[in-house]
């Protein structure tokens, strides 16, 4: 090795002699956004997620739509037509005659044949009628506070508008679906919470202290989930008493639902804080003076809050089947209120579906609404680890 | 024989579980208020017909329904002496239907063997189409077949069951001619077994078959999947694809031995799911099993029959779920004979 005698520190220590940058020696970050928060990141990989991210956005509107139904729908739940029983839907037209009208329907006339005592629904194809926009129609309050009469579409004078047909009673079915989200999708948000409250309860309870807690908690879990849900349901539904409000038997409803769904997250939950117990941050925090509570409610649940939110998504749905299945069975929600449930009630007989098809519309929606959940759930379970590539 | 002795002890285990159970399902019996004979008296009072609330009194004493609460538990199952001696569910006396008027086991009877038939056909049906449609979609995954199955998976699972049970029944009696309701002809009913009234059950199967297993099958079809296709991205299998072996049976013998277990071991998870399927679509069906049984009974408050129901479609449900335990340690020698807590 030769040596430059023009540098000053000659004591045989190299030195290089390229210029000295301070910034070089960091290594490039593997990833730009390691510095985001934890929900960035996971909202940045769910939006990658196209069946999830659009689920998401439809329930998210079907949910902000509810107290607004009754704008939306022409008719009021109730409302009966006993010159229209079984009407078919009725298409809305915008050409009548190759002549731009604006959307208008052909009114329906029904008479009974007696021959065959089934309605007959003839259109009337020389008198087309236009839509009222804007309109008064029957009473209903938004948001089951302010009363109002103002609907944003109703039927011409005279006429109808059965956009997917009438019952049995001369209900309109499009303006029932629309009440009867109110309940049918409520079922699930109350009955989750109530699993949700019992299940982190019990499984962090069963996580935490261990020992004998857990061995009963777990006792008791493993029995409810060995069990059959739906008799269980059938059997506390029959329990709740006749005479009661829609309103109550609705809540009770929701309530049973949720009793039986918790032991499947308090699992997860319970295996989740054996191994997070175990962990430093929580010691630390135990010998700063937290109490258990506080080392459950602030340092360990919100490690896992996402996944428990991801798998509500996917339990809501088996509660909205179950709600409507009780009231299918005529143990759940009953008539006066509306469900989606109570209406296919009466799509109960196949001669009914067979005369009748548009009867079981109902079941469109409850297909649609649980399966946008699914797709949700596994849009979120599959970003919520957003450093996993 | 270490086996012998898991056996054992999940059997033990089972049988805790079920009293437990029935002190569960006793309490939920007893939850509506009143019962089904005040509710009798009360209306023969009304009606003026002092016979029969004669009878209903004694049915009362009879079945030690004016005792508390908690005696009754322990004479329903057979722990205490009642009336007439031990005479509970564990000598074999299920009580009266107050409905019927009839003692339950009658009324149970040949619906009993039905349930457990159509339950069985279902989990046969679960494996025999999860199985095959599962290793299809992982080791095709990403192609048409993949998103096929997936499709109608989700459907499976997003339809109701018992809608599922109109719309087939009513097309597979319009284009395929097959009977509507009930599980066996008309005329079979009551008659002792012979072949043509196997054939007609069989027949009577396929629909309710299909039905309740729907969504246990797209369940475990989906769980299949993915754990095929976690088990083909290890390096094992690309040594394998690499000295030459044929897909088919490289998927066979490595890949799928290991997907399997979970596969079994979920049979306890489905199984409470299949049988609540079984019930519902069996009262939509009209078929003879306990389902319509357990509905009536609960409207009506008769508390003997839906509470030996209850108690009839858990042992079914537990003893199912033990089945699958003892066969996943006979299948994964890597079990360690414990309980299995994760």
């Amino acid at each position: 090795m030769s040596r430059d005698p023009s540098d000053s520190r000659c004591d045989d220590r190299y030195v290089d002699t390229a210029p000295y940058t301070p910034g070089a020696a960091l290594r490039e970050l593997e990833r730009k956004d390691l510095d985001a928060p934890n929900w960035l990141l996971i909202w940045r990989k769910f939006r990658t997620h196209r069946l999830g991210l659009i689920s998401g956005a439809f329930l998210l509107f079907c949910y902000l739509m509810l107290p607004f139904v009754g704008f939306v729908a022409p008719y009021g739940p109730n409302d009966r037509d006993a010159e229209h029983i079984y009407s078919p839907p009725q298409g809305v037209k915008l050409f009548h005659e190759g002549d731009f009208l604006g959307p208008f329907i052909y009114p329906m006339t029904s008479e009974a044949d007696l021959e065959t005592f089934q309605w007959v629904v003839k259109p009337d194809y020389d008198n087309p009628q236009r839509l009222r926009f804007f309109c008064e129609g029957s009473q209903y309050r938004l948001a089951g506070l302010i009363p109002a009469d103002t609907h944003l579409v109703c039927p011409p004078e005279g006429a109808t508008l059965f956009l997917w047909g009438s019952d049995r009673l001369g209900r309109d079915i499009f303006s029932r679906i629309l009440f009867g989200a109110q309940l049918s999708l409520t079922v699930g948000l109350i009955g989750i919470t109530v699993s949700f409250v019992l299940g982190i309860f019990f499984g962090s309870v069963a996580g935490y202290f261990g020992g004998t807690i857990d061995w009963v908690i777990n006792r008791a879990i493993e029995i409810l989930r060995s069990l059959p849900e739906l008799p269980l349901w059938l059997a506390l539904s029959a329990a709740v008493p006749s005479n009661w409000s829609p309103v109550a038997v609705f809540f009770i409803i929701s309530i049973i639902l949720g009793i039986l769904d918790w032991p499947g997250l308090a699992r997860s939950v319970r295996a989740k804080f054996l191994s997070l117990r175990e962990e430093e941050y929580v010691r630390a925090a135990e010998m700063m003076g937290a109490s258990s509570g506080r080392v459950i409610r602030r340092h360990l649940l919100p490690n896992f809050m996402s996944h428990l939110i991801a798998s509500a998504a996917l339990s809501i749905p088996a509660m909205i089947l179950g709600e409507t299945a009780l009231s299918f069975l005529g143990l759940g929600l009953r008539a006066p209120a509306v469900s989606w449930g109570v209406m296919l009630n009466d799509a109960q007989n196949l001669a009914n579906i067979e005369i009748y098809p548009w009867t079981a519309i109902p079941m469109l929606p409850i297909i649609v609404v649980v399966l946008a959940f699914n797709f949700l759930g596994d849009g979120l379970r599959d970003s919520l680890d957003p450093y996993q590539q | 024989m270490e086996i012998l002795r898991y056996a054992l002890y999940r059997f033990g285990t089972m049988l805790l579980t079920l009293l437990l159970v029935s002190v569960l399902v006793f309490c939920i019996i007893n939850l509506p208020p009143g019962d089904f004979l005040s509710n009798q008296i009360a209306e023969l009072r009304a009606t003026g017909q002092e016979a029969g609330v004669a009878k209903a009194e004694f049915l009362r004493r009879e079945y030690a329904l004016d005792k508390p609460l908690w005696q009754q538990y322990f004479i329903w199952m057979g722990l205490l002496p009642g009336p007439h001696g031990f005479s509970g569910m564990l000598q074999g006396n299920f009580g009266w239907s107050f409905e019927f008027d009839r003692p339950v086991s009658e009324i149970v009877g040949d619906s009993l063997w039905l349930t457990v038939l159509v339950n069985l056909a279902a989990v046969l049906f679960v494996y025999l189409v999860a199985l095959p449609l599962g290793v299809l979609a992982a080791a095709k995954s990403r192609t048409m077949i993949d998103y096929t199955a997936a499709f109608i998976g989700y459907l499976g699972l997003a339809t109701p069951n018992f809608l599922l049970a109109l719309i087939l029944f009513y097309y597979g009696h319009q284009y395929l001619g097959l009977p509507i309701g009930g599980l066996m002809a008309p005329e079979y009913e009551g008659e002792p077994m012979s072949w043509e009234k196997v054939r007609s059950i069989l027949i009577h199967l396929i629909v309710p078959t299909f039905v309740i297993g729907t969504s246990g099958a797209s369940a475990m079809m989906q769980r299949l999947r993915a754990n095929m296709l976690d088990e083909l991205g290890k390096p094992y299998v690309e040594t394998a694809v690499a000295k030459g072996m044929r897909p088919s049976r490289m998927l066979m013998k490595y890949p799928l031995r290991v997907a399997f277990n979970p596969f079994v071991a979920d049979i306890g998870n489905l199984l409470p799911a299949m049988v609540s399927g079984s019930v519902l679509v069996s009262v939509v069906l009209g078929l003879q099993t306990i389902g319509p049984v357990l509905l009536q009974a609960l409207k009506s408050q008769d508390m003997f029959l839906s509470g030996f129901v209850l108690m009839f479609v858990a042992l079914l449900t537990l003893i199912g779920t033990m089945i699958s335990d003892v066969l996943l340690v006979l299948l994964d020698p890597r079990i360690r004979y414990e309980s299995r807590d994760t």
